[in-house]
This record gives C-alpha cells, structure tokens and sequence, in this order.
C-alpha cells in the first residue's frame, strides 16, 4: 500500500511542475476547504501575486508523509490536526516553524502570546479552534431555565433526562472532572493520579443509567432532535449547522468546552517553501484568521483575532457567540492535552470500555 | 488362460499399473489448472492475510529495531538486573540514534503498549539526546526522574525483541510486574476475557433465537404450495438485499425511546410515558436487532433441507400410531438436523465477528470484542487488534471442531 502510494504521488509529482509564483495547499474538502479559499487564499494572492492552488485529501497527513518519503514533494502547505502535526513532526516529515517570526497580532502582541496557551508550537501553526461541549434542546426549558454549566450536565435531579455521552474517554473525563469542581488549569496533573482518575469515573458513575452513549459526530444532533437526550456532548460545529441551517432549536453550554486546534505545516521537501513560509505567516496573522471564521463555526487561536469576527456569511447576525474562542465561552474553557492521551490513550480505552461494560 | 504371475500390460506392452497411474496424474493436473484460479484468489485474499494478521500479534519491531544497544544490554544481563551505568550509555547511543532518524516517536509508541506513560519520557528524552553526557545515568534522571522507575526498564525488556507475546498477555487481561512475572491487570482494567464470554454468550443466544424463529418460517415455505412459498420467500430474502446500514438505523427509529415501537405502547396504555422501553442503545438493542440481520441465514438452510424431506414418512408414522409430537420428534427434527446445523454454524460464525450493528445500537453494554478490536485498529495499534482477533478464531475453530465431533461436519447441508 505504501509502496503504490509513493508510486502515485511519483508519477503525479511529473505531471504537476511547481512554478515559482505558485504555492499548492492540501486541505480537507468541503465547506471548511471553502472558508481557507475564501479567507486566506484569495487575498494572499491579492496581496502577493502568488498564485494558490488547493487540493483536497481525506486527511493530508497521509498523502504528504507518503511523499515525503518518495522524495517528491508536490504539497507546500499542509491542514494537519495537531495530533497528526506532532507525530510527523516527531518523524521528520515536517519542517519546524521558529514561532518567533510570526508576525504579531494587530494589537501588537507578540504571536507566542497572541495564541491562545498550548496551542502554538513548532510542528504546526494554528488556523482554527473546534470544540467539544454540551448541547441542548431550549424548546425544552423554559426562557433562560436551561442548563448553564458544565455541572449542569451531571445533576439529573434538576434537569431530569438522558445524556448523550462519548462513548471514547477523551474530553468524557476532563469533563466530569471539571463537572467535579476541578478547575480547567488543574484537570490533566489530576488525571495523572489513580485518585483523580477514580473521582471522574466516579462523577461519570452518577449518570450512567440515564446515558445513551454515541460514537460519529453525526450522532448528537440526530439524538437531540430525535427527543432521545435531553443534552449530550457533541461537537460545536454540528451543533451549530443544525440550528444555523435546519433550524433546529440546538443552544451550547460553554462552560466546561473542551477544545482541540488545527493548522498549517510545511512538509520537509516543498517545492516552493519560501512562498509557503509567507503564506503561513500571512494566513494565520490576526486578519485572515478572524475572516475564515465568519464561514464556519471553527474559532480563530489569535486572541486578536477575537475583535474582528464580523457577522455570519449571508446574515446580519454575529458569528462570534458562536465560536469556541469568544472572550464569554473561554471563562472554564479546556485545551486537549496531546501529550496525556499519547501516553494513555490505550489504557484509559481499556479501562472506559472495562466501565462502559460493567453494570 | 494367462499366467498368473506375469503382469498385466497395456496393448502397446506398458504395464497397467503404471500407465494408469500417468493417465491419473495427467487428469490431476489438469484439474488442478482448472481450481488454480480459485486457489491463488484464497490464497492472495485469505491465507497470506491471515497469515500476515497472526504474525503481526506477536512481531512489533519497532523499538527493539531501533534500540540496538540497550537490547543488546537487555540480552547480556538476565530479568531485575539493576540498570548500570552501561545500560544507561547504550540508551543515550539509541536515542541519538533514533534523534537523527527521526525514529523515537515509533519506538516509544511500543514500549507505551507494554506501560502506558511511556511514550511522553521516551520521546522527550530523545529530544533532549545531545545534551546527554557522562555520567549518563544522572543525566537522565536529571530529564526525568522516571528513569530510575525499575517498571520502565521491565517494559523496554519486553520491548527489545521483536517478537514477543506481550500483546497475548494484554488481551487475556495479564501484564508483566517490574520485576517481569506475570499478573493479572487490575480489576478496573479488566476486559477482555469478559468481553470475549459475553461475545460467545451472546452470540449463542442469538443463534438459539433465530432458530426458534426460523424453524416454523422454514417448514412453512417447505410445505405451501410453490406460488405461495415464492412469495414468502421473496418476503425472507427482502431484507437480505437490504443494506446493513439501513437496517440498523430503521430498528433504530423503531426502537428508541420516542420511536414506532414505544409511541404505540404509550398510545395503547401498555406502558406508561414517564416508563418508556429501553429498547435500544444497550444489549436488549443489539440482541433485536442482529437476531433480524441474521435470520435469513438460517431460515436458507432449514429451508434447502426440509423441502427435500418426503411427507410420506411423516404419515407413515402417524398410521402407525405416533402422536404428532413423537412424529415431530422422532422422524421430522432428525432429518431437518443437517440444515439446523448449518444455519446454527452460519449464524454464530457471523454473530461473534459482528462489529457495525453492536457499534450503532449496543450503547454501554451491548458493545463486543470486534468493538475493541476496531478500537485498536484505531489507535494504530495493531498488534493488539491481532492478538485479539485470532483469539476469536481459536476460538471459533474450537467451537468448529466440537461440532464435527458431536455432530460432524459431512452432515452440514448449506443449500
């Protein structure tokens, strides 16, 4: 398989010859590929006069690694989520940005500050913020008599009804944790200890009878509009297509959201890598940033960024409520820690799949 | 009349024996051109893949490849041999090594298998390898203190060779102490030997259920007349051209809590609103819903088999005085046993290994081992998700075997 993989990106790589005022970025597809055109592309070629072309992939990590290791190298900037960011970077595959060139926000701050903590490193430069919260049926309580808290989430005895739950550890234990009363900042050092371990098993023990358990992102919406759950976990995005799109009478519990990142990379190879430096620095600078996320609910990782969402495309309503990254949904906001569930993503699969089990 | 003990020959003075001997061969061969198509096909598809599955659950090459040095240490100093300072030096020389290749993530990433928490101190050290010098213990203690956990040093033991059976112990619930004896994991941990009984019950009450099922649709279509049976026949095979995926998500809207099935109860007073069925989203779910995906492979069989069986025997033992029931009993169930034996062996076969429908409606504990060999299939962790799975198929060939002894296998009869 690798081996036909590295033959086609061979052959593809003849066909393809990289011009000098022309740089290639492999994305993701969709509607997310369409807001990086939208808000990167088109006005760093406005600015520039380079040339951006866009080519889809299920997931570019593969098809770059694949050329990587063929030694011919056709991607100059890659969308990577952050896990997969690490993990090439740890094998070579990616070319490491100094954080220190990027450019600072408009307000002046420096990018290692400007980014919101844990987020930036060397591997990868981040783009985009989605979350993990907890959503809800409003047309289910009365105005302003939904749940509002993370705790919320776990007290079945003032909101009576079944929960839609993850049926993975991630994100499921930071958040009974914080549902717990432990602070954001503290969740993971608590994690790491047998007793905090046992404490999130126990809080998530106080809701399994009224769970039903999911497992694709396409799940929570149906499992709410279906009257199935009351409020689940679910993905911000999802949730806000539904109600953006279909209506739905969805609303999100911020607190206690648990977010992830991903960004830009630069394979080790690219044909135009100089250009492909400017284009990382141009599309991840304070501006560009705040225009992609008025296409789709993903939140810029630019603190300066914040200011400068303007309202949803085709609306006259502001998309900033809306993000993972507004100044009101960050009060009790946590960011996954890649290097926790590296090291325990097994064991803490068997031991959720050792309580899911249980009865 | 000839002699006796000359031997037979062919007419051009060959004799029998050999030249009928060369006519069968040639035929052989022949036939065998006829069946190698079909050969190469199993053999490209199935056995070199489950071939390459069973090597995979016992060869993980990926630190003892690039740890040369402290493998090389590991070999020459027997199990609980405190770490010296050579032991120390050989790690530095490795994470250097792997620092230029590139290498430490994959390297980690086993010996992570074997202790969880591993992976962050080996790739971190790795990344700090050019500051590592003389004395080389302290300087890794100064990274991390880790380092001097004899735990870590037992996981890298069982990880410098490649081939090792580490990911069997795991999937029976063991692991290996520090001092490298084998125990059983924690209670909290523990999951796999549970999972695999409750796939073989499980899948056994599947398999009784659907017989139940089957066994009057079956004799019914065996004994209408044949423009009836058609039709309920096509009535059978229906949801069989069905997608899967389609299936489940219809039981899906028929079973939920405001689905067809509850909606009805409630309309009719049989159960209250606040009491709604859990019918779905748990085992009760998983049980329904692949009972109904399965049964056509065993209503196929009975069928196949009971249309063939002649009523007159049945008649016959009326006239002779036996109750409907000892004529079910004693002449017609006997003969149907091929077929229930086929669709039985079809339907638990399919059953264990079922992962799609367990995975959209088993909810917490409707889940199977096939979910938690997908799990690691997930988490690259394949050498695992190999271990687990041919423990299915011994699984499965002993059961295969117990049935060709109590009621062997030549009497199955698939159609």
């Amino acid at each position: 398989m690798k081996r036909l993989l590295i033959l086609t990106t061979a052959f593809g790589a003849l066909a393809l010859p990289a011009t000098a005022d022309e740089i290639t970025v492999m994305g993701w597809g969709g509607a997310y590929t369409a807001s990086q055109i939208e808000a990167y592309h088109k006005p760093f070629t406005a600015a520039t006069g380079t040339t951006v072309v866009s080519v889809d992939s299920d997931n570019p990590a593969t098809p770059i690694k694949a050329q990587v290791e063929a030694n011919n190298v056709t991607v100059d900037v890659a969308i990577l989520e952050i896990a997969d960011a690490v993990r090439l970077c740890d094998e070579g595959v990616i070319i490491p940005i100094d954080p220190a060139s990027l450019p600072a926000g408009v307000d002046g701050t420096a990018a290692a500050d400007d980014f919101l903590p844990g987020t930036l490193t060397e591997c990868m430069v981040p783009t985009d913020i989605f979350s993990t919260i907890i959503a809800y049926d409003a047309s289910k309580y009365a105005e302003g008599e939904g749940p509002k808290t993370i705790a919320d989430f776990f007290d079945t005895e003032k909101f009576p009804g079944k929960r839609g739950i993850r049926k993975s550890p991630k994100v499921t234990l930071e958040m009974a944790l914080m549902a717990d009363g432990v602070p954001a900042g503290e969740v993971y050092a608590m994690l790491e200890t047998p007793e905090g371990l046992d404490r999130a098993f126990a809080k998530l023990d106080t809701i399994k009878a009224d769970a039903v358990f999911w497992e694709a992102g396409a799940q929570p919406p149906q499992l709410l509009a279906d009257g199935e759950v009351v409020m689940t976990m679910a993905y911000n995005g999802r949730i806000f297509n539904a109600a953006q799109q279909e209506g739905k009478p969805f609303d999100i519990v911020w607190d206690g959201q648990v977010y992830e990142w991903e960004g830009m990379s630069i394979p080790k190879g690219a044909p135009n890598e100089a250009a492909a430096l400017e284009f990382v620095k141009f599309a991840t600078s304070s501006e560009p940033a705040a225009k992609a996320a008025e296409f789709i609910s993903y939140g810029p990782p630019r603190k300066s960024s914040a200011s400068l969402v303007g309202n949803i495309q085709g609306t006259d309503q502001p998309m900033s409520p809306n993000l993972p990254t507004a100044t009101e949904n960050l009060t009790n906001a946590l960011a996954s820690s890649l290097d926790f569930w590296a090291d325990r993503d097994t064991e803490l699969g068997e031991r959720y799949n050792a309580w899911l089990a249980a009865n | 009349m000839t002699d006796a003990t000359a031997p037979l020959t062919t007419t051009d003075g060959r004799p029998l024996k050999a030249a009928l001997a060369a006519a069968g061969a040639r035929a052989r061969r022949r036939a065998l051109f006829l069946v190698l198509p079909l050969l190469i096909f199993v053999m490209i598809t199935f056995v070199i893949p489950i071939g390459q599955m069973l090597h995979q659950s016992f060869y993980n090459p990926y630190f003892s490849r690039n740890a040369p040095n402290v493998a090389a240490w590991f070999a020459g100093n027997p199990v609980g041999t405190e770490p010296d300072e050579a032991a120390y030096a050989a790690l530095a020389e490795d994470f250097r090594a792997m620092q230029a290749a590139k290498t430490a993530g994959e390297a980690a990433t086993r010996v992570n298998y074997t202790l969880p928490e591993t992976r962050s101190l080996i790739t971190k050290t790795a990344r700090n390898a050019g500051d590592l010098a003389p004395p080389y213990k302290e300087a890794f203690l100064a990274i991390d203190k880790k380092w001097a956990d004899p735990a870590v040093w037992q996981a890298m033991r069982s990880s410098s060779t490649a081939y090792t059976s580490d990911f069997y112990l795991i999937a029976a619930d063991f692991e290996r102490a520090a001092d490298g004896t084998v125990q059983k994991v924690p209670d909290k941990q523990r999951i796999y030997v549970k999972l695999f009984i409750k796939t073989f019950i499980l899948s056994a009450l599947i398999t009784v259920i659907c017989l139940l099922l089957a066994f009057p649709i079956a004799h019914l279509l065996a004994t209408l007349p044949m423009a009836k049976a058609n039709l309920l026949m096509i009535l059978v095979l229906l949801p069989f051209w069905t997608s899967l995926l389609v299936r489940t998500t219809s039981w899906i809207v028929l079973l939920q809590q405001k689905g067809v099935v509850n909606e009805t109860f409630v309309a009719l007073g049989l159960v209250g609103d606040g009491n709604r069925l859990n019918l779905i989203y748990n085992q009760t779910g998983t049980i329904i819903v692949m009972t109904h995906i399965l049964l056509p492979f065993m209503v196929l069989p009975l069928y196949s088999v009971m249309r063939v069986i002649p009523p007159s025997y049945a008649r016959a033992a009326r006239s002779l005085g036996a109750t409907s029931w000892t004529t079910f009993r004693r002449i017609y169930l006997p003969q149907t046993l091929p077929g229930i034996g086929a669709g039985a062996l079809l339907v638990f076969i399919l059953a264990v290994g079922y992962y799609i429908t367990p995975a959209l409606v088993g909810g917490a504990d409707g889940q199977l081992i096939s979910n938690l060999i997908d799990f690691h299939m997930d988490k690259s962790n394949w050498s695992l998700a190999a271990a687990l799975s041919a423990l299915l198929l011994v699984g499965v060939l002993l059961l295969y075997w117990l049935y060709d002894r109590l009621v062997g296998i030549d009497k199955l009869k698939l159609g």
